[in-house]
């Protein structure tokens, strides 16, 4: 059983976890996961790790509530354990002095890029970060996204705060000389970050979380192509070169269940209710 | 008095009939009743040179147990078993004592052998209605053991070591312990409450079990040499083989482990009240011969498809799965295509899969595995509709262990390399099954198990004079 020591909600039905996991935590690198699983009946699922205090013996871990897990994990509260915390799983991001590294992070997943960026600017990178949602009241991590970076953008996709779209990254990238891209956040975004950067020739990585089940290189659910080769995100990711990434595959393998975590939603939301 | 002949025929194992089983998960194999197991038991002729005893991977005194059982001592027929074998449940179930005991058995000469293997899983099964004693334990050495694995390998040596009075803490990456006999035989041939009570046996033994932890990334093993005296390795096969065909990653192809993590470990088959879905199908595809293929095979049949088949690319006679499941499987409805091998998959435009190419094979010259080399006949190519494909071809040791160990000497497949002890090339350092072997069977793992578990004591008593001679210098 692992407790929750701290929930602080950063947008709604998006929220920041704090869990008791004190030799998780001593492991734990930025661009790593763990797999949770709430109950006896529950489902694995892959969370990436948004922060480790191995003082503490915490880890942190952000969770947008969009299907049946997703929102019964978002309605635990301080106090409250889960029953399963599996990790550190996958490899460590490269973290390394590139000079200046951009990172980009869209929805819930600009806390864990938060994590890398402070890896960055800690190696001595100048990190230039851009938050992206898809209107205002999702942006997450401003503030921690200003304190760590040495410069911050703004992006919402209906332009309801800073910058409207990903457009205004055509200039940034022409006008400013970027030795390494870092992408984490919905795959759409992902794929088109990197169809950008490659026409510039700059190193891209993207940060992928596929369907997983066990987290640890048994199933193979989360095969990706990359460079024409097979790959498991959990044992060889989650970071990949996202101009090798064939985002197409990866975005119809994600639909896989969508027939099934509707019902799995509803059944859920019923047995709430009752 | 003239002894009684021996009837030539087993008591026969009573089963769900097949119409009935392929559309539940309970058990197909009800098990014996006293009866039917006393009247079994009389068949052995208790030979003295007991050949079946030499077929065991684990020796177990096979002729004693019988005879316990015919003296209505079902429970020392068990505590016998456990003498040797910690897990006399599942072996009695998932054993291939066709190829093993029963192979040596005397009866075997004039009829059918007699059924070692269902009078195991009946004193087994006994035994856990009716309560299980504790084995005494040697003395406390003070020696503390690492076990990476909770499953048939791993799950052995913890009960020989700590009967041998060692600490031994156990490892297990999943949130259950049982290795594949939890994530990879399905509920129908290996109920799981009955792997938990196994598991459960080990734990009252006074085993610490250790569930989400995944050694390399949480504790490597050279952090757990710092703890403790010895460390067996036991991590199991990993990463699925794929066969490198065009469509192999499109929506509706699943690797057998995959497919088979969801419907035992996950429970699938109770989705949604079990949170993690499965796709069913309705015409399956299962591609391989093994025991793996079987399971698969038979588990979609109970998720409900119209058609499932299985794709082979040799002939029945070469099918590395046992001729009972091969059989279990046709009962049920199981088509077999064998010397097929498919090509390509095609897919629709949601990148689902909709149809598989095949080619016909036909048998060439032996390979290394002595088995005849399938090749493909020119021309013979057809498709076949499929909306679910398993691909049930293998897979490899998994890599996390050796990418984080330094120094471990391994195979160019990725295994471990060991000597027949078990012995690494780390000292200290031990390992069995699969991870060592590549897949193999769950009693040839805990027979691995069992001679590390000698091995490891020795190493840890030697230790232990060497210092206790330094300490007198």
């Amino acid at each position: 059983m692992y407790k929750i020591l701290a929930k602080r909600e950063l947008a709604p039905h998006i929220n920041l976890f704090e869990f008791s996991a004190g030799e998780v935590s001593a492991k734990t690198k930025p661009g790593q996961f763990v797999i949770l699983r709430i109950d006896e009946d529950g489902e694995r699922i892959p969370l990436t790790i948004a922060d480790a205090d191995p003082g503490k013996g915490t880890i942190a871990v952000a969770c947008h509530g969009v299907g049946k897990t997703t929102t019964q994990l978002g309605r635990l509260k301080e106090g409250d354990f889960v029953l399963d915390l599996l990790g550190p799983l996958g490899k460590p991001a490269r973290i390394e002095k590139f000079g200046t590294v951009l990172c980009v992070g869209g929805g819930v997943m600009v806390a864990p890029l938060h994590f890398q960026a402070k890896a960055f600017r800690e190696a001595g990178n100048n990190v230039i970060g851009i938050v992206g949602a898809t209107t205002r009241d999702h942006l997450i991590f401003l503030e921690e996204m200003e304190n760590t970076c040495n410069h911050l953008l703004v992006a919402t996709d209906d332009g309801t705060k800073g910058h409207k779209g990903m457009d205004f990254l055509k200039d940034l990238i022409k006008e400013t000389k970027i030795d390494r891209v870092v992408a984490e956040g919905p795959v759409v975004m992902m794929k088109a970050v990197s169809d950008l950067t490659r026409q510039h020739g700059i190193p891209t990585m993207v940060n992928l979380i596929p369907i997983m089940v066990d987290g640890m290189g048994m199933c193979g659910a989360c095969r990706v192509t990359v460079d024409g080769k097979t790959l498991f995100a959990c044992v060889d990711g989650l970071e990949f070169d996202g101009h090798q990434v064939d985002f197409d595959e990866l975005l119809a393998r994600l639909k896989v269940y969508t027939p099934q975590e509707k019902l799995a939603y509803v059944f859920s939301e019923q047995g709430e209710r009752n | 008095m003239p002894k009684p002949k021996i009837r030539k025929e087993a008591v026969p194992m009573p089963k769900q009939p097949p119409k009935e089983r392929a559309d539940n998960f309970r058990e197909v194999a009800i098990g014996y009743s006293e009866e039917q197991a006393l009247a079994e038991a009389e068949r052995c002729l208790q030979c003295r040179e007991a050949p079946c005893v030499k077929g065991c991977p684990v020796e177990v005194d096979i002729p004693t147990f019988i005879k316990l059982i015919r003296e209505r001592r079902f429970g020392e027929a068990a505590m016998k078993i456990k003498e040797k074998n910690s897990l006399p449940a599942v072996c009695g179930r998932v054993c291939p004592q066709e190829e093993q005991c029963q192979a040596k058995c005397t009866v075997g000469r004039i009829g059918e052998p007699t059924s070692i293997g269902r009078l195991e899983r009946f004193v087994a099964d006994w035994e856990r209605q009716h309560g299980c004693e504790i084995p005494q334990k040697c003395p406390t050495t003070g020696k503390k053991v690492a076990i990476v694995g909770a499953g048939p390998a791993g799950l052995t040596v913890a009960a020989d070591l700590i009967k041998l009075g060692h600490e031994v803490t156990i490892f297990e990456a999943l949130h259950k312990p049982g290795g594949v006999l939890t994530y990879g035989i399905p509920e129908f041939r290996l109920p799981k409450k009955i792997v938990e009570a196994e598991a459960e046996y080990i734990e009252k033994l006074g085993v610490t079990l250790k569930t989400n932890a995944l050694i390399g990334r949480l504790y490597t093993i050279a952090e757990l040499l710092r703890q403790f005296d010895a460390v067996f390795i036991g991590s199991g096969a990993g990463p699925p083989t794929f066969m490198g065909i065009p469509g192999e990653n499109l929506c509706g192809i699943y690797s057998a482990n995959e497919y088979l993590i969801r419907v035992n470990l996950m429970r699938s088959y109770d989705f949604p009240k079990a949170g993690t879905p499965i796709c069913g199908g309705e015409e399956v595809a299962v591609v391989g011969g093994g025991n793996v293929a079987m399971d698969s095979a038979r588990c979609a049949l109970r998720l409900g498809a119209k058609d499932v088949k299985i794709v082979y690319r040799r002939s029945r006679e070469e099918m590395p799965a046992r001729i009972e499941e091969i059989e279990n499987a046709e009962e049920e409805g199981i088509r077999f295509e064998f010397l097929t091998s498919p090509k390509r998959f095609i897919g629709n435009e949601r990148r689902r899969v909709k149809a598989m190419e095949c080619v016909r094979m036909r048998l060439g010259e032996p390979d290394d595995s002595g088995r005849r080399r399938p090749v493909p006949i020119e021309g013979s190519n057809f498709m076949v509709d499929v909306d679910i494909v398993i691909m049930a071809v293998g897979r490899t040791p998994n890599p996390i262990i050796k990418q984080t160990t330094e120094g471990l000497e391994t195979t160019k497949w990725g295994g471990i390399v060991t000597d027949e002890d078990g012995k690494t090339s780390i000292e200290g350092v031990y390992a069995g099954g699969d991870i060592v072997t590549g897949e193999s069977t769950v009693i040839s793992a805990m027979g691995a198990g069992r001679r590390a578990a000698r091995a490891i004591h020795e190493f840890l008593m030697k230790k232990e004079t060497c210092a206790r001679k330094k300490r007198n210098v």
